[in-house]
């Protein structure tokens, strides 16, 4: 190539890149650690956060107990939502328009009422029904129960918790299915597999990578609702904070021992979360590039993969 | 015809892969009969009334079709094994070690022993088709489907997948192929159909519809492809 002569090349016979300079990302670095080290400095510096009163009551026994018992609510409404939105999804794309309907109207009730109100209602169920009967509607009742005595704090918690959030798990796990391209369930149609076969192999599978950071930030957004469940005296971890602030006025120290402890509950969460993706991401881009290069290893070398060490190789 | 290869042919929207899904019940039909081996794909005939069959029997018929999509519909989340050895463990009940046994020498088949744990969007085009032809084989199907199986690919990988086609004809299997490859059923084929607007214009072997057709829509079609 003639041209080759009048480009600029350094004696290594280099061409020299001078990337440029972005002097406003500079100042805006500059104003954020001036900003964290005033923070940093008034968390460690002001006596009136009382981190000694924080640390002595971090691993109290009421804390723990709370603790414990934000825990197993948030699990258990969860494991319903999602047991109880992906039964709700499937009938919301049911062709049957009676299923279908039933499942809108589910989700249009228990995604417009408030879940505070849920909660007492479910927890004041026993005035509209004194007695609970499981039977033929105007036919025989095959056992009754005292409402009361069925429906404890718990017990109205876990159901105004998982019933309200199962409406919106439906519509997660739906987008999550109808983001399954139609032709991997005629392909495994045409395999011969039946309905549950294909969904539980081949759809569902496929729809959890579209489900999973959605139901990521609804676990992680009901670890944090779970809190309400001090309306009907529930000492959930919040709530028994709050018991011991009542008594001895620390109010500040003992939100801080909470707030810490959500934040490590939080930040458990987003590593499980994290692996759950890995494992669903199989044969997708989720997959890191070295398990990716490790397969191609295995099984020869393809175009694709010729073209993705390309790509690294210029991100590097 | 058992061991024959009939090739469907036409312009799109001729309704050529509509019937090819009609024929394992991908479709419903509105009207006529489609019968393989003399059995209704998706009813039973009782009288003169058709019952639609539950969706058991219809899967039990369709294990015996094999199918070949367009754009391949490969499970992206198995490797090239895994997806070939889905059915037959899941469907045909085989042990996981009978079936991938199976699948590894259908693998080899096809041409791509070598492949057997790379995930579909590893290989390419040509590629995930022979791992998609080589799935519907594992289910030793009786008749099989090809819905423009080429259609998608670059031209430089037609040939490949052409080959492997070519194979299973000289192996004497049954197949109805739909493709805009006339070369390949000029060669092939042992029967043409070409269809225009959801009806069959002509049907005769491949000297007699590509070589000197009767139809004026055929010879137009043909004038323009080829």
């Amino acid at each position: 190539m003639t041209v080759a002569d009048d480009r600029p090349v350094d004696k290594g016979g280099e061409i020299r890149v001078i990337p440029l300079r972005h002097y406003g990302r500079w100042l805006s670095v500059a104003v954020v650690l001036v900003l964290l080290a005033s923070l940093v400095k008034s968390l460690i510096t002001n006596p009136r956060y009382h981190w000694g009163i924080v640390w002595d009551f971090f691993t109290h026994k009421s804390i723990l107990e709370g603790l414990a018992r934000t825990l197993t609510l948030t699990v258990i409404a969860m494991t319903i939502a999602i047991f109880l939105g992906t039964i709700l999804a499937v009938m919301r794309s049911s062709q049957n328009r009676f299923l279908s309907i039933c499942a809108q109207g589910y989700i249009w009730f228990f995604r417009g009422t408030p879940l505070l109100v849920q909660l007492i209602f479910w927890f004041n169920l026993s005035a509209l029904y004194p007695d609970l009967s499981f039977g033929i509607p105007f036919g025989p009742e095959f056992f009754t129960f005292n409402a009361n005595r069925v429906i404890t704090v718990y017990v109205a918690a876990l159901l105004g918790l998982g019933l309200c959030e199962s409406a919106y798990m439906c519509e997660i796990v739906r987008g999550g299915l109808n983001a399954v391209d139609p032709g991997q369930t005629q392909a495994a149609q045409a395999l011969g597999m039946r309905k549950g076969l294909i969904f539980r192999r081949i759809v569902f599978p496929q729809a959890m990578r579209v489900i999973i950071p959605p139901t990521g930030n609804e676990v992680i957004g009901m670890l944090k609702t779970t809190a309400l469940v001090s309306v009907i005296a529930l000492p959930d971890l919040l709530y028994s904070a709050q018991l011991i602030y009542s008594q001895n006025f620390r109010t500040i120290p003992l939100l801080l021992v909470a707030c810490i402890w959500y934040l490590i509950v939080t930040t458990i969460l987003t590593i499980i979360q994290h692996f759950v993706e890995r494992r669903f991401g199989r044969g997708t881009e989720i997959m890191s590039r070295k398990e990716l290069r490790r397969k191609d290893s295995q099984a020869g070398n393809g175009p694709k993969a010729a073209l993705l060490r390309g790509a690294d190789d210029v991100g590097r | 015809m058992r061991g024959q290869v009939a090739v469907l042919i036409g312009p799109s929207g001729s309704g050529k892969s509509t019937f090819l899904r009609c024929i394992n019940h991908l479709e419903k039909i509105d009207r006529g009969r489609l019968c393989i081996d003399g059995e209704f794909v998706g009813y039973r005939e009782h009288g003169t009334v058709l019952y639609e069959l539950h969706s058991k029997e219809i899967a039990q018929r369709r294990a015996q079709i094999g199918m070949v999509f367009q754009h391949f519909n490969l499970f992206p989340h198995m490797t090239a094994l895994g997806n070939v050895v889905e059915a037959p463990i899941h469907v045909r009940g085989l042990s996981k070690e009978h079936a991938e046994e199976e699948g590894r020498a259908l693998l080899a088949k096809v041409g791509l022993g070598d492949k057997a744990d790379a995930y579909p969007r590893q290989l390419s085009g040509g590629q995930q088709q022979r791992v998609a032809i080589a799935r519907a084989l594992a289910m030793h199907p009786k008749l099989m489907l090809f819905d423009e199986p080429t259609s998608a690919l670059d031209p430089e990988l037609v040939g490949e997948v052409l080959g492997v086609m070519r194979q299973l004809a000289a192996d004497g299997m049954t197949m109805i192929c739909v493709t805009h490859e006339l070369g390949f059923a000029r060669e092939v084929a042992d029967n043409v159909t070409f269809m225009d607007e959801g009806v069959v214009v002509e049907s005769g072997t491949p000297a007699e519809v590509l070589g000197s057709p009767r139809e004026k829509r055929t010879q137009s079609f043909l004038s323009k492809v080829l």
